[in-house]
Formats: C-alpha cells, sequence, structure tokens
C-alpha cells in the first residue's frame, strides 16, 4: 500500500514506524531536513522536505497514486487543508487527518467530500482519554478495548494470586466460573508470548491475560483473575493540560477529581472550564510535599499526563510510594513505557500508540471494521466480517479448527446477526448474537470475527484468510 | 553477537554468488571447454561453503545495526573475489594465488586490469567467468542482493549507501530501498540488452559481444583478447563502445527519473551529466589537436578516431585500448588518466571521485574566492537550484582529503618496492579510480603480470579502497570501529 504521511512528528513517526515494518510504501513529508534524514536512516521510507500544503511537494512526494493519506502536521489547520487538497486534486481515496480541536469530529458535515473531506478524524488526546475513562472504570484492567459496537470486549488483566482461576489450567474455566462464557486468546509470562494455549495450560500469578468476553460480563471476568477492588472513587490528575481537561471534564461529578497544574495562568483556565467540585491545584507533580499534603495516599488512581515522559515516570513513582492505590502514566517513549510498565507503575499509555488502531482499520485489507494495536505494537486484534462463502473465502462455513490460523493466532468470538443475509447492515431490529469461539464452532458468512494476533507478522496470513477471491478453490 | 549475524549474512551472499557462477557454466557447456570441470568444482565448492556458513549462522540472524553494515561490505568484498578467483585457479595452470585474486577483485571492482596474458587461449568459460563478475560487480552485488533477496530492510538501506557512490546517498526515488535498487539494476539490465544485440549487430561473434557487453556498461574494461578492441581494428565496434560507455557514465538512475516524467530534460539539464559530456568534448578537442601538432598522426580522421576511442574509454574508467597510447607523447595519456580521476558521474558504474564532488569542490573554491572580496557575501553553494549543506560539504572536503592521501601513501609504498615513479603512480591511479591499464609497466602494451607479489597486493586493496570511496573500507581500520 502506498501511504504518505504529513509531518514527522510524535505521532507521525510513530505511524510510520509501525507502518514501514510491513512492507507498506511509505513517503514522508515535513519542513525539517533533519528530522527526516534520522527517520530515513532507521526507517525503509522516503522523506520529502517541503511545505505538504503547496501540491507541487504532494506531487513531488509521489501523491497521485498513493492510497492513504495521513495528515499529522501539529496544526488543525494545516491537516484539514491537506486532505482537502488531496481529495480534490490528486483524488486520493482515503484521507485521514490528526485534529486536536474536538469540534472536528468523524461524520460533522464539515468533514464530509464536499467539505473538507476527511474520512477519518484521529485525535491522540480522544484516544488516551477515552482508554483512561474505561480503566477508571475497571480500575482492575490493564486495558479494556470494546469490538462490534460495543458488544464484545477485549480484557487485558495481570493475573494476581487469590484469583479463582490463578493456578487452575484452561480446561476447568467452565466449572470456576460457570455460566460466564469467556475465552482466554493470550497468556504473556514475562513478556513472551505462550504460543500454545491447550486445556492443559495453567494461568500463573503474574501472567499477562487477553480474554474476549461479552461487554456485560467484563467485571466477572477480571474477578475471576483477581481479586476485585472496590471501585475508585478518588482520582488525582497531574498536568492540567489537552488530556487532563478532557478527562476531567468527562468525570467531573461521577468522581472526587483533584487536578494539579503547575502554571498559574493554565490553572485559571482550568477552574473556569470545569465544576466546583473539582478542585485544581497549583504546584508540580514531583513534589512529594503537595502530593502528601493532598491525600494522595487515598486515591484510587493517580494519573500522571503531562507532556513529559520523565516527569510522568517519577510522579507516578512517588505517588506509588506515598500510598496511592493504582498509577498510571502517559509515556510517548517506547523504550520508557516497555520498561516501567508492570513495575511499580501499574500501567504505561503511549499516546501515538493509543491513536494507532484507527488507522491500521484502513491499512489492513480485507473488510475490517475494527484494529486494536497491543502491547505497544507488537500484537493486534482485528475484527473482522466474513464475506463470500465456502467456496471463495478460507474463513466461511468452517469450523475454526479447520481455517488454519497461524500458529498462536486465536478466533476469540463471533458476532452474527449484525447484518441480513445479503450482507447489508441489519437495522435498529437486529439482534445481534455474540459466540464465544470454541474449536468446532462454525463460522458463517456475514458474522463479524474477533482475532487475536499475538505478533505482528502474523496479520499478513490472517489478513489473507478473510480475503474473497473467485478462484480461491480452483 | 556482530560478528554471527554478519556471518550469516556473508553466507547468504556467497550463495548466491555460486548461483552466478550458472552463467559461466552454461557456456562451458555449450561447446568444447577446458573450464567445464574447473567451474563444477568451484560452484559446488562455493554452494556449499557459503551453506554451511549460513546454516551454521542461521539462529543468530537478526535486524543489522550501521556498523555491522560496514563489516558486512567489508567481509562480502573481500570473501567473495576468493571465491570468483577459485576457478581461475583451477582452470589457468601456473597462475598464482596472488594474480587470481587480484584478477578476480579487478573484475569484481570493474577495474579492468590484468594479470593474466594470453586472453585468447584461455577457455571461453574463464573469460566469460572474467566478464560477468565484472557486471555483477560494476554495480554491486549488495545492490543486486538488496534488490531480489527479502532480507535486508532498514539495515538495506546503509548497506545501498556503500556500495553506490556519490556524496548525496540520501535522495531516495522510492519508498522503499529494494524498489530503488530494483530500478537500478532494470536500468542496468536494459541497458546492457541494447548493448549486446549492438555489439552483436556490429560484427561481434555472439560470445564476444556478451562478454564485452559485460565489461563495457560496467565501465571495467576486461576484453577477451590481448590486443583488446584493436583485435577487430573496426570503427564501427569501436563507436558502438565509445555509445554505450557515453551512456554508462551517468546516473542509471538518471534514466528514471527521465523515464517517470517522459522526457530527456532531467537528462540534459542536470548539471553533473553536462559537465561530463563537456569535459569529455574538451579533452577529446585538446588532444586531438595535440597529436597532431606533435606529429603522431598524420591524418586528422586517424587522430579523431583513436583519441575519442581512448578518452572516453580512459576517462570513463573503463581502459579498453585499441592500440597502445603509450607510445603517445606523455601529455596526452596522463590528462587521460587525470580525467578517469573525476568525469563520471555519481550514481554510474564508473570509479573515481564523481563529477559532483569536483564540482562541489569548484563551487567551494569559488565560494571562498568571493568571500575574500565581499566579507558579508552569503553565497551557499548551490547545485541545481538546491543549497547544498554543510554537512555534504564536509563530506566531500574530507574525502578528498583521504583520496589525495591514499594516493600519496600508495605510491609511496609501490616506490619503496622499487618501481620507477611513471609506473608506481599510475598504477595507483589506474587501481584506485578502478581505470585499469596505467603507463609504463602497467601501460596499456603490457599488464600487471610483471608485479611482485607483494605490488600486486597493494594494487588489489587499492581496487577495492576505490569502488567502496574509501571511507567504507577505511572506517574498518579505525579502532573505535572495533570498540564496542
Amino acid at each position: 500500500m502506498k501511504i504518505l504521511i504529513l509531518g514527522a512528528g510524535r505521532v507521525g513517526e510513530s505511524v510510520a514506524e509501525s507502518l514501514a515494518s510491513e512492507r507498506n510504501d511509505i513517503t514522508v513529508i515535513d519542513t525539517n531536513p533533519a528530522r527526516l534524514r534520522e527517520l530515513q536512516d532507521r526507517l525503509d521510507l522516503r522523506g520529502v522536505v517541503g511545505n505538504g500544503i503547496q501540491p507541487s511537494v504532494l506531487r513531488e512526494a509521489g501523491i497521485e497514486d498513493t492510497d492513504l493519506l495521513i495528515a499529522c502536521a501539529p496544526l488543525d489547520e494545516t491537516n484539514l487543508v491537506i486532505c482537502k487538497v488531496a481529495h480534490d486534486i490528486f483524488n486520493v481515496p482515503t484521507t485521514i487527518a490528526r485534529l486536536r480541536s474536538p469540534e472536528f469530529v468523524n461524520g460533522s458535515p464539515l468533514m464530509d467530500k464536499s467539505g473538507f473531506a476527511v474520512d477519518q478524524v484521529i485525535c491522540p488526546e480522544e484516544s488516551v482519554t477515552a482508554y483512561i475513562r474505561k480503566l477508571i472504570e475497571y480500575p482492575e484492567a490493564l486495558q479494556v478495548l470494546e469490538f462490534a459496537h460495543g458488544l464484545v470486549s477485549l480484557i487485558a488483566v495481570r493475573a494476581v494470586a487469590g484469583g479463582p482461576l490463578v493456578q487452575h489450567s484452561l480446561a476447568e474455566i467452565p466449572q470456576l466460573v460457570p455460566n460466564v462464557d469467556m475465552r482466554i486468546v493470550a497468556i504473556y509470562r514475562q513478556d513472551k508470548v505462550l504460543l500454545t494455549l491447550e486445556g492443559s495450560t495453567r494461568i500463573e500469578a503474574g501472567d499477562e491475560v487477553f480474554v474476549l468476553a461479552a461487554t456485560e460480563h467484563i467485571r466477572t471476568v477480571l474477578g475471576a483473575l483477581r481479586s476485585i477492588d472496590r471501585p475508585v472513587k478518588r482520582i488525582m490528575i497531574a498536568g492540567g493540560g489537552k488530556v487532563g481537561l478532557r478527562l476531567a471534564r468527562e468525570v467531573q461529578g461521577q468522581y472526587q477529581v483533584k487536578i494539579i497544574e503547575p502554571i498559574e495562568t493554565r490553572c485559571e483556565y482550568l477552574a473556569t472550564q470545569l465544576s466546583g467540585d473539582v478542585l485544581v491545584l497549583k504546584g508540580d507533580s514531583t513534589d512529594e510535599e503537595l502530593l502528601a499534603d493532598e491525600n494522595v495516599q487515598d486515591m484510587d488512581l493517580f494519573l500522571a499526563l503531562t507532556s513529559d515522559d520523565e516527569d510522568n515516570i517519577m510522579s507516578c513513582l512517588l505517588a506509588k510510594r506515598l500510598g496511592a492505590k493504582r498509577v498510571l502514566a502517559v509515556i510517548n517513549r517506547r523504550a520508557y513505557a516497555d520498561l516501567v510498565q508492570g513495575t511499580s507503575i501499574d500501567i504505561a499509555i503511549s499516546p501515538s500508540h493509543a491513536v494507532l488502531g484507527e488507522l491500521l482499520a484502513f491499512v489492513r485489507r480485507g473488510d475490517v471494521e475494527a484494529v486494536h494495536s497491543l502491547r505497544r505494537g507488537a500484537a493486534e486484534a482485528l475484527e473482522a466480517i466474513v464475506r463470500g462463502d465456502r467456496k471463495t473465502c478460507r474463513m466461511a462455513g468452517r469450523r475454526i479448527e479447520e481455517v488454519g490460523l497461524p500458529k498462536g493466532a486465536q478466533v476469540g468470538a463471533i458476532v452474527r446477526g449484525l447484518h441480513r443475509s445479503d450482507g447489508s447492515e441489519a437495522g435498529e431490529d437486529a439482534k445481534p448474537e455474540v459466540i464465544i469461539a470454541h474449536h468446532d464452532t462454525v463460522v458463517q458468512p456475514n458474522d463479524h470475527v474477533i482475532v487475536f494476533v499475538p505478533r505482528k507478522r502474523m496479520v499478513r496470513e490472517v489478513e489473507k484468510l478473510f480475503q474473497v477471491s473467485a478462484t480461491f478453490l480452483f | 553477537m556482530g560478528a554471527l549475524a554478519v556471518s550469516a549474512l556473508v553466507g547468504r551472499m556467497v550463495v548466491l554468488f555460486a548461483l552466478l557462477m550458472v552463467v559461466p557454466l552454461a557456456f562451458a557447456w555449450l561447446g568444447p571447454d577446458d573450464g567445464r570441470q574447473a567451474f563444477i568444482t568451484a560452484a559446488v565448492a562455493t554452494l556449499v561453503i557459503g551453506l554451511l556458513l549460513s546454516a551454521m549462522t542461521r539462529r543468530f540472524r537478526r535486524e543489522l545495526q550501521p556498523r555491522d553494515g560496514f563489516a558486512l561490505v567489508g567481509m562480502t568484498w573481500a570473501v567473495l573475489p576468493m571465491f570468483g578467483a577459485l576457478p581461475l585457479v583451477l582452470a589457468v595452470p601456473g597462475l598464482s594465488v596472488t594474480d587470481a585474486y587480484f584478477e578476480a577483485m579487478s573484475a569484481f571492482t570493474a577495474t579492468g586490469a590484468t594479470a593474466l596474458s594470453g586472453l585468447d587461449e584461455l577457455p571461453l568459460s574463464v573469460n566469460v567467468w572474467r566478464c560477468f563478475m565484472m557486471w555483477v560487480g560494476g554495480l554491486g552485488i549488495i545492490v543486486l542482493a538488496v534488490a531480489i533477496l527479502p532480507m535486508m530492510g532498514v539495515g538495506g538501506s546503509q548497506l545501498f549507501k556503500t556500495e553506490v557512490s556519490g556524496p548525496m546517498k540520501d535522495q531516495k526515488l522510492t519508498p522503499r530501498i529494494a524498489d530503488t535498487a530494483r530500478v537500478i539494476w532494470g536500468t542496468y539490465f536494459g541497458l546492457s540488452i541494447s548493448c549486446f544485440l549492438a555489439y552483436r549487430a556490429a560484427g561481434m561473434s555472439w560470445s564476444d559481444a556478451f562478454m564485452h557487453m559485460c565489461t563495457t556498461v560496467s565501465l571495467g574494461g576486461f576484453s577477451s583478447h590481448d590486443a583488446s578492441f584493436g583485435y577487430w581494428n573496426s570503427p564501427l565496434i569501436e563507436g558502438v563502445a565509445i555509445f554505450f560507455m557515453m551512456l554508462s557514465g551517468i546516473s542509471l538512475l538518471m534514466y528514471f527519473v527521465a523515464w517517470r516524467a517522459k522526457s530527456l530534460a532531467p537528462l540534459w539539464r542536470n548539471t553533473e551529466v553536462q559537465a561530463f559530456y563537456a569535459a569529455l568534448l574538451g579533452s577529446i578537442a585538446l588532444i586531438a589537436v595535440y597529436l597532431v601538432a606533435n606529429g603522431a598522426y598524420d591524418s586528422w580522421s586517424a587522430a579523431l578516431r583513436h583519441t575519442v576511442f581512448h578518452v572516453v574509454s580512459v576517462a570513463t574508467t573503463t581502459g579498453y585500448a585499441s592500440h597502445d597510447y603509450g607510445q603517445w607523447p606523455l601529455f596526452a595519456p596522463l590528462l587521460m588518466i587525470l580525467l578517469g580521476c573525476f568525469a563520471t558521474c555519481a550514481g554510474s558504474t564508473g570509479g573515481g571521485i564523481k563529477m559532483i564532488r569536483m564540482l562541489l569542490l569548484l563551487k567551494q573554491s569559488r565560494r571562498e574566492l568571493v568571500r575574500i572580496v565581499h566579507p558579508n557575501v552569503v553565497n551557499p553553494v548551490v547545485l541545481g537550484g538546491v543549497a547544498v549543506s554543510d554537512r555534504v560539504m564536509q563530506s566531500v572536503i574530507a574525502y578528498m582529503m583521504m583520496y589525495g592521501a591514499t594516493l600519496v601513501g600508495l605510491t609511496m609504498v609501490l616506490l619503496f618496492s622499487g618501481l620507477d615513479v611513471v609506473t608506481a603512480f599510475t598504477a595507483v591511479i589506474a587501481c584506485v579510480n578502478n581505470i585499469g591499464p596505467g603507463l609504463g609497466e602497467v601501460g596499456p602494451a603490457v599488464n600487471y603480470s610483471g608485479l611482485t607479489d607483494f605490488q600486486t597486493w597493494v594494487c588489489t586493496f587499492a581496487m577495492v579502497l576505490g569502488r567502496l570511496e574509501l571511507l567504507a573500507v577505511l572506517v574498518l581500520f579505525t579502532p573505535q570501529f572495533w570498540r564496542r
């Protein structure tokens, strides 16, 4: 696939890094030659120096035969204009823009083809906020991701001794947790995936377990793998930037929120934007006196959301030491995030990564509904729609064990009934059914199938299984 | 462990190289040939060693780091000529290992200096192998590997840079390095086919046409005849050679650019290409006039025919001869050899400093001169409408420094070993710039077989040094490279 990326900032870089390893033809446009040179040395891509809103620069970067344009320049204005130019002059089939302002959202008339022609709006701040909100709701989980319009969830959780399933084998799950259908799709032990999951595989304490289940069963699943904490009541947010403000605005009223911000004017702004019961504190989040004074030890969740990785790590470590129950840090550098996740810092989120899944849905071949990039890009979970029938598609009309998935990849769940039999989207009256997959489950045409892929290089093989070709049997 | 990861890739390069031996084998199979047994033995040995090497180090394979890239290129260029020399040692009785390695390295670096005599009596397969190695090495076997083996993603671009010539290697025409490598090889292949057919049409036999095609487009200069192009004494064949040498002297990527733009404008508007042709035409005129004025030729037509052929041949670092230009008054051959130091363009198969570095240096000198008169002037070095960054300028100046030091140093070594000044100096220039024949004892009428073993090794080293543009080889000799 030919992909053009505008802007070699944090988002652009992480998108390029993730896509370049998959044999895509990537060209990056940026005004900073040094930055491009560095990217070119590290990744197999081509850099073009120039201002991306100029058609001549776009032409030099080969926009005429580009399949996908990703605009992630620092300014919203630039990104909007580039998408417009790409669509109107060069007929680029798919355009994606990173837009920070919450007023530009997917589906608004401003974004359609006669407007700015943005097919998909991505916003890392929005993705991070959504990610954190899920964790506030389910504080025991490491990550909760939704599939099939929220019917099915993929839950990542660290198994802790004391959970009913821990120290037991997978075959015992139906007896230990009756009435709840769930499927463990992957277990990571000391950061390495177990490639074969059999009935005799035991869940050990400390394992990172990925489970697929219907969304209403999330809490039961979490309770099976670790003891349930009491629900979150008190949250402390360090850093009142874009993410901090967004999050505080969304959760104010439901939880007790304290927000720490060092800049006085920003504090005042926050105070006017947020309701009165949110406490805006001026100060440094790495100041232990301030944290202690504000009773960090009683916090259920401490969130470090500044733009400085080191500050976030330090303030999290400090808060944990002072007694905060669970701490979460936003970390941009991938190496740092890998380093600290699972140590004293419970969860490390990298924003540019949180947004990647939305892009990947456009890059994956076949009828892919949603993609989530997991474990900072090493693994992936995809939801794809089975098209064609037994004759034209390797997935359709077969039992899961017959399909020939690459080793380690797992079909976790199937959602049936989202489409009518002719393939069109079913309306309001649809009664979708969530089927947790077993080896003998038969996949029907028009099913949404959710596949967990533990290593990225298997994605290509999985895509092939979903591809419809008239000649596949011949 | 870096060394093992590099060995794993070298193993695959050796396997690839063994597969290339199919070409001389095919020639040996078609007719009665004394080299058949030698090539079968060599091909099998190379294949087995390559497979063993890559099988043994299989589990160490990983993504290359930039440092590993240099080690890989260095090792490939040291090891492959060894395997290239193997059939020569087996098939040519009385050929020493030193001379065989020299011959293989000369082929591999597209130099064209030979230590063999009696070429006409050699088995056909041996001559084909010498020329075919030149064709592969001319563009670069690592570029070939990057193009056809899916083995080197990111690390590939690092490798690619060491084998492709010129100061500005960051410019990519396609997003993926493997595609760029494929484009270059595709262009090269197209050029080769047309050259092959043109030679045949001009009157060469099929096998001669193949061999001379190989050595023309690679700007190497091996021939299957002791008399080189004097064997035919045909203006038409010389004309074909001149035409294709001049085409091969400019960057192969330029043809791709022209093809993509569907016009020849990018070609003739390119400053480097203009300078290349201007330098050639200027020197031809000067030398022709000089030769006639000195009475070397009676007629203008004879003077012009020989001047054009030899100036183009030496200036493009090919090194064909149709007669002994060493007999010309010294000014003419010396000017030709100096031209060979810099005339060809970056990204071509030619050797030497490359025209673009020369242009940048000239512009830099002019900039300094203007600055003396107007101390406050802002005049960046501009090439083709784009300002050249200081980083590139510094690398060009550093390159020139090392180039000068290499020439002087190696000349002194050869003088120390007992050669005369003209031979020593021109041998070093001819090897470092991958021209081939020098003057004096290594002139066009004689060859490098007269050198002692030590002198031959010095020349062998000079060739690989010049082909990889110094830095990639010299970096292997710095202690910092080996320190962890």
